[in-house]
């Protein structure tokens, strides 16, 4: 879409686009290139003097038993993101949808996870689970469950999910709330008529009718899970036990910053940046459609 | 509703303030746990009621911080959670409305590179390229500063493309009315164009505020000294000192304080944060 009316001036518009432009370039270009560059390099230990490898560190990764587990990890941990999330605020979101009049009201009260920064959610899931106080880890024991996530890595894997998860459930919440009260009345009012219960109308109409927004909330929901939880992980249990949490962004940080493997790391973000471009693409070609719809 | 089935309604009341209880117990506690002696947080099960030390507790964080030696004030920290949160809010809508105004009411040579240089960023996470970023900050000097905190964060995409978008919805009308009646472009976008986004830089100035208020490797990264330290970073970095005896209800009062000011923003903003989160997406 184009304007038809515009102004013409010379220097102006520069000026104007300038500020975005120097700051994409220097903070956005600037580094992108230079992760792709460092990706083809290996430096040697001595530091200094680096060399041209073509694709030698992404050969490595590939063989690297510890980029596989965290590879498949990744995918697990935002497959439970996104199946658990989606699953709760759709159900609460119908509930939310049933009881018209309490719906607005009920929206207030859960759009308040959405301020709590994902560092923060992982410290209070942790005290909620802390092995010494924690009260529900407390609970746990008291029906004879052992819960500790400092030793046992798959109770480390599910409380980063709650926590990532609680962290949210705001987020998909409103927009199943807005999905479901954009559907016709006229046809949920036809369905009951032709006698179809609830249940019913739930799975033949409102369901189908509500797949493009589940459909956007996925994508939404994986790029979360890939990018977004370094604060819950980095909080609650720092990858580990082991490596039993380290999530393929925690991994980049952590081979880059700690590791000091420049070209190993540079590697996992050239592969990061893929994986990144290919959901937004997905996830563009799909909004195009929504429109229509 | 299309029928009277009032168990059914009753079920759907049941669930939501089920669901409502259980994503509100993580704070309740924290809450709780913020109001307690450090010897009452060390037995376990610990109170599911307030205790009478919040007033304690919370001026303790304030003024003196987590530890007795050598810990940061928690007022510091969220003063420049504060700066860093505003900085990148009034940061961003700045140099993204006016880039949004250049792109859709100009045609100079070079206007669709730009668009697309833009658009790109609107791909790569900072979490990403976090590395390299971290480079780059540290060859300009930038470390340990308000401006290193700040504007890396701002290059990005979303807040152009959501005035792009309104722009372009503003009626040509307007435009003519204005250049027949001499009025020169910046005159234009002062007196008509801006006044119309009110609402528009109100909804991503709520997605932005917390946005940098919540950031956490960023600060955690760039930051060594204690004065440019931020809120969210320091409750983390406590809650995993391993070595000593955490004193729980410091470090919950420690998290209230740091997401106070996000939710306050979100609960009483709620309006333009929904529309800001739906038209982000668009």
């Amino acid at each position: 879409m184009e304007k038809r009316v515009t102004f013409h001036e010379r220097w102006l518009p520069y000026l104007l686009v300038g500020p975005q432009i120097v700051i994409t370039l220097v903070f956005f270009f600037w580094p992108s290139g230079q992760a792709i560059y460092q990706s083809v390099l290996i430096e040697d230990v001595f530091g200094g003097n680096s060399k041209f490898v073509w694709f030698e560190n992404f050969a490595q990764l590939f063989r690297d038993d510890s980029y596989a587990h965290s590879a498949r990890l990744t995918v697990v941990f935002s497959f439970l993101v996104a199946a658990i999330g989606l699953a709760v605020s759709l159900l609460l979101a119908v509930m939310a949808d049933r009881v018209v009049r309490g719906a607005t009201g009920y929206k207030a009260f859960l759009v308040w996870p959405y301020a709590v920064a994902p560092a923060v959610a992982g410290v209070l899931w942790g005290f909620l689970f802390n092995p010494s106080v924690g009260i529900i880890a407390w609970m746990l024991q008291g029906i004879g469950i052992e819960f500790n996530y400092v030793i046992n890595g798959n109770q480390a894997l599910l409380l980063v999910v709650i926590a990532a998860v609680w962290n949210q459930i705001s987020y998909n919440f409103l927009f199943f709330l807005a999905g479901l009260q954009s559907i016709p009345k006229s046809l949920i009012e036809a369905a009951a008529i032709d006698g179809a219960g609830p249940g019913r109308r739930f799975r033949d109409i409102i369901f189908p009718l509500l797949s493009p927004v589940g459909f956007f909330l996925l994508v939404v929901n994986i790029i979360y899970a890939f990018f977004g939880t370094f604060g819950v992980v980095d909080s609650l249990t720092k990858g580990g036990p082991g490596k039993a949490t380290e999530i393929l962004v925690f991994k980049v940080f952590n081979d880059g910053f700690r590791g000091q493997d420049l070209g190993g790391s540079s590697a996992q973000s050239v592969i990061l940046m893929i994986v990144v471009i290919a959901l937004t693409v997905v996830q563009f070609r799909f909004i195009e459609r929504r429109v229509h719809y | 509703m299309v029928e009277n089935r009032p168990f059914l309604t009753l079920l759907s009341h049941l669930v939501v303030i089920l669901g409502l209880a259980v994503i509100a117990f993580p704070v309740w506690m924290t809450f709780v746990a913020s109001t307690h002696s450090q010897q009452t947080m060390l037995q376990s099960p610990i109170p599911l009621l307030p205790g009478p030390y919040l007033i304690e507790n919370y001026t303790q964080v304030l003024t003196e911080g987590y530890g007795r030696v050598g810990s940061t004030p928690v007022m510091m920290t969220l003063t420049n959670s504060l700066i860093m949160a505003l900085g990148v809010a009034i940061g961003k809508i700045a140099i993204s409305i006016i880039s949004a105004f250049a792109i859709v009411y100009f045609r100079f040579p070079g206007r669709m590179y730009f668009f697309w240089a833009i658009f790109v960023t609107l791909m790569l996470p900072v979490e990403v390229r976090i590395v390299p970023t971290y480079g780059v900050v540290a060859n300009l000097g930038m470390l340990d500063s308000y401006g290193g905190l700040i504007i890396p964060l701002i290059a990005s995409a979303t807040a152009t493309f959501l005035f792009r978008q309104f722009f372009l919805s503003v009626p040509d009308e307007l435009t003519e009315a204005a250049r027949v009646d001499g009025a020169s472009p910046m005159r234009f976008f002062w007196d008509i164009l801006l006044p119309m986004s009110r609402t528009s830089i109100a909804a991503m100035f709520v997605i932005q505020f917390i946005y940098g208020w919540n950031q956490y490797l960023w600060p955690l990264l760039i930051t060594t000294k204690e004065s440019y330290y931020t809120v969210v970073m320091t409750v983390s970095r406590q809650a995993n000192v391993v070595d000593s005896v955490p004193s729980w209800n410091l470090l919950m009062a420690m998290a209230m304080l740091a997401m106070l000011p996000p939710v306050l923003v979100v609960v009483f903003m709620q309006r333009q944060f929904v529309r800001g989160l739906v038209e982000v997406e668009k």
